[in-house]
């Protein structure tokens, strides 16, 4: 059981640096879609390691920066609900809602439980049928047919007590939204390399075409980043726009039929709204007619939750790519990991959060300096 | 949502947080996870209540003067699920991890106290069980189970079993080892694989199954601490990585001694099985606990010496220099990434989470 090390191995990493210094001849603007990616750049170092021309912006690709406070609220406010067990992948437990979080609410008695998998929600409900089971669906078109397959499943045993609280969001739309907002920067996406594994990559030739960006699927581990930079970097270079896959172990052209027919018989696609972006077309996922039973949505009466954001924080502008975590004023002072004053800061995956654990020895608020003119400086949505 | 273009107007003074995880009115997880929530319920509720120097050391046994003798003296409680793991018990935990607070001040542990939370229904043979582990544990550290005190708490009142252990030590003349005492240029060692532990429990604990047995580490370790002062009694930090793993106690040290660290994450021994489950998980392995494994900070002069001695033991057969200690960056841990970067090493805030994806 031996697959890390192989994709960390520091000859080959050099080796591909060097192409990449070899290759560039002017500067180039890079954003890496997915939060972890984000994260491995950072915890890796590899932003320090690149040349200067290779700028990479952070992506809005975290799917607990992204999920908006009103279903946050609303996922706290079911939580606290003496009936109900509140499932949750561990990373949404410190997520700020308005005025507390999934932490909070489990100690003061709320029944919320960390789970590896929405087939563990499934099973509690069925060991706990006097309890209703609530299993927070967040996340990309990762971990959507998983939680598809639960509520399948649900069904299909006919468990009248497992629903979902469904905020999942879909990346090609989110990418639309990035390119065509008019302080848009970004040359070339890595692509996130899980999503594909599941989608495969239909979605993005004619976005690449469209916006005139290549577009290279891009995994997690060290030299998967670095394969991917080097490719984009190689098509900046030569003026060319097209999708290729630098992950082939794990994507295929087709993605995986089995998940997205689950998807499709589960889901039904629906605006959503990205918490520090807004509202975007067709971003989103929610169960569809045949499943709406199972919507926690439909099945706790959470109308009429009021939300406010600290105005301070400029998550949104972090999760486009307009600014670095180190140019926003509160960074590493008002807000850290420990007084989050967004997502991004909360989340392992959030960008802001990755400088502050790995990169604030070198990138303090001495080292700010916005390229961006703050008054041209809008959301996309 | 924010409206992100009108931020220039706000007063940072009336900035707000909406998750003001310092003023939880209740306690959380966190608080018992080893890392800066922790150290918060130290030193806002605890410090203030009961302030006497020697407790403001902070370190994982008190060390004092008593009748001429030099004592360390160190409690804990153990609260493990489940109560049997790969490799260990709540039984041995509960030995071994008094026994290596005790060593972490170079203490020769003598005698120990227990003290059992029992909840009704539970099995007579668990008990047993774990009471014969602690024999087991207490013979193989050389220490006396000497005092011992047993209540019982209604059904739905407590987790089966929790176990307290106290104990005591002889620290020999010329020893003094403490985090404060860290200094540049001192080399950092670590006594084997680290992240054990932490794995062991989580595989059993949460049903994962990583392809492979992973068992605890779980030692005692007064013994490699002896062997380490046969070399030099100059030994300035001792540590036993436990909660918050090799991440956290480095902060502390770095904290406490206002020193530097500096790290080689090649050189750091993380077994293969522990970073795949890490990977998997989400998890960073230097905040995975571990429970017979010490850091030790040693002046650069005796530092091979001391790590062939450390070598030569059974405890420490894995036993490797991961860094140094440095005038830069005081009171921060910094790791050498494989690739030539750098990254910061923070006190982890409470318990690791399992990412999403």
């Amino acid at each position: 059981m031996k697959y890390i090390d192989e994709f960390n191995d520091p000859d080959l990493a050099r080796r591909l640096l060097d192409e990449i210094r070899a290759t560039v001849t002017r500067p180039w603007a890079l954003m890496e879609v997915c939060g972890g990616q984000t994260h491995s750049i950072i915890r890796h170092g590899i932003d320090q390691l690149l040349p200067d021309e290779v700028e990479l912006i952070h992506g809005p690709g975290c799917p607990v920066c992204v999920t908006p406070l009103d279903v946050i609220d609303k996922a706290l406010e079911i939580a606290a609900r003496r009936e109900v067990i509140f499932c949750s992948f561990g990373d949404m437990l410190r997520v700020p809602g308005t005025d507390r979080d999934l932490f909070r609410v489990k100690g003061e008695g709320g029944d919320v439980r960390v789970v590896y998998s929405p087939l563990d929600a499934l099973a509690l409900a069925r060991k706990n049928p006097d309890r209703q089971v609530v299993f927070f669906a967040i996340g990309f078109e990762t971990t959507a047919p998983a939680n598809a397959m639960a509520v399948h499943q649900a069904r299909r045993l006919g468990l009248g007590n497992f629903s979902l609280l469904v905020s999942h969001v879909r990346v090609p739309p989110a990418i639309e939204a990035i390119m065509t907002a008019p302080q848009c920067r970004v040359q070339a996406f890595l692509a996130a390399g899980h999503v594909c594994s599941v989608m495969g990559m239909a979605e993005y030739p004619e976005l690449a075409d469209r916006h005139r960006v290549p577009v290279v699927v891009t995994g997690f581990e060290p030299l998967d980043i670095l394969e991917g930079i080097r490719r984009a970097v190689h098509q900046l270079e030569r003026g060319e726009h097209r999708v290729e896959n630098a992950y082939p172990r794990a994507v295929r052209e087709q993605g995986n039929p089995a998940a997205l027919s689950m998807l499709e018989e589960v889901f039904e696609v629906t605006d959503r709204n990205w918490r520090g972006i807004g509202p975007i077309p067709a971003s989103g996922w929610r169960l569809s007619e045949a499943y709406r039973a199972y919507d926690a949505e439909h099945r706790f009466d959470v109308t009429g939750i009021r939300t406010e954001e600290p105005a301070v924080c400029r998550a949104g502008e972090v999760l486009q790519g307009l600014i670095k975590p180190t140019e926003c004023e509160a960074f590493g002072t008002a807000c850290t990991p420990r007084t989050p004053l967004g997502a991004t800061m909360v989340s392992n995956e959030g960008a802001c959060a990755a400088y502050y654990l790995y990169r604030r020895m070198t990138d303090g608020p001495a080292q700010r300096g916005s390229r961006i003119p703050r008054e041209e400086l809008n959301t996309v949505g | 949502m924010a409206d992100t273009a009108t931020e220039a107007a706000v007063d940072p003074a009336n900035w707000t947080c909406p998750a003001p995880l310092r003023d939880q009115p209740v306690v959380v997880m966190g608080h018992g996870g080893g890392g800066a929530l922790s150290a918060e319920l130290i030193e806002q509720v605890f410090a203030p209540a009961y302030g006497n120097p020697t407790l403001a050391a902070l370190t994982d046994s008190a060390v004092f003067d008593l009748g001429g003798a030099r004592l360390a003296f160190s409690t804990d409680s153990y609260v493990v699920r489940p109560l049997f793991f790969p490799g260990g018990s709540l039984g041995d935990l509960a030995v071994n991890g008094t026994v290596n607070d005790l060593a972490m001040s170079g203490a020769r542990p003598a005698y120990l106290s227990t003290a059992f939370v029992l909840e009704e229904g539970v099995e007579l043979d668990v008990v047993g069980r774990i009471a014969r582990a602690m024999g087991a544990a207490a013979e193989a550290a050389g220490v006396t189970i000497a005092t011992g005190d047993t209540k019982v708490v209604e059904s739905g009142h407590g987790d089966g079993v929790y176990v307290t252990t106290a104990g005591v030590g002889l620290v020999p003349d010329g020893v003094d080892i403490r985090p404060q005492r860290a200094r540049p240029g001192d080399a950092v060692l670590v006594s084997g694989p680290i992240g054990l532990h932490g794995v062991a429990v989580m595989s059993v604990r949460e049903g994962l199954e990583f392809g492979i047995e992973i068992a605890s580490d779980t030692a005692p370790l007064a013994g490699l601490v002896a062997a380490m002062l046969t070399v030099t009694k100059d030994i300035h930090v001792l540590r036993d990585p436990t909660r918050g793993g090799l991440g956290a106690s480095l902060n502390e040290i770095a904290r406490a001694s206002g020193t530097g660290v500096r790290l080689r994450e090649r050189a750091i021994p993380v077994p293969d099985e522990v970073a795949n489950a890490c990977g998997f998980l989400g998890l960073d392995p230097l905040y995975v606990a571990n429970e017979g494994r010490l850091v030790a900070f040693v002046p650069p002069r005796h530092a091979e010496a001391v790590l062939a001695a450390m070598r030569d033991h059974p405890q420490g057969g894995g036993a490797a220099i991961i860094g140094e200690c440095v005038e830069d960056h005081p009171g921060m841990v910094v790791v050498a990434t494989g690739l030539g970067g750098t990254r910061v090493v923070d006190l982890p805030l409470g318990e690791q989470l399992p990412r999403i994806c």
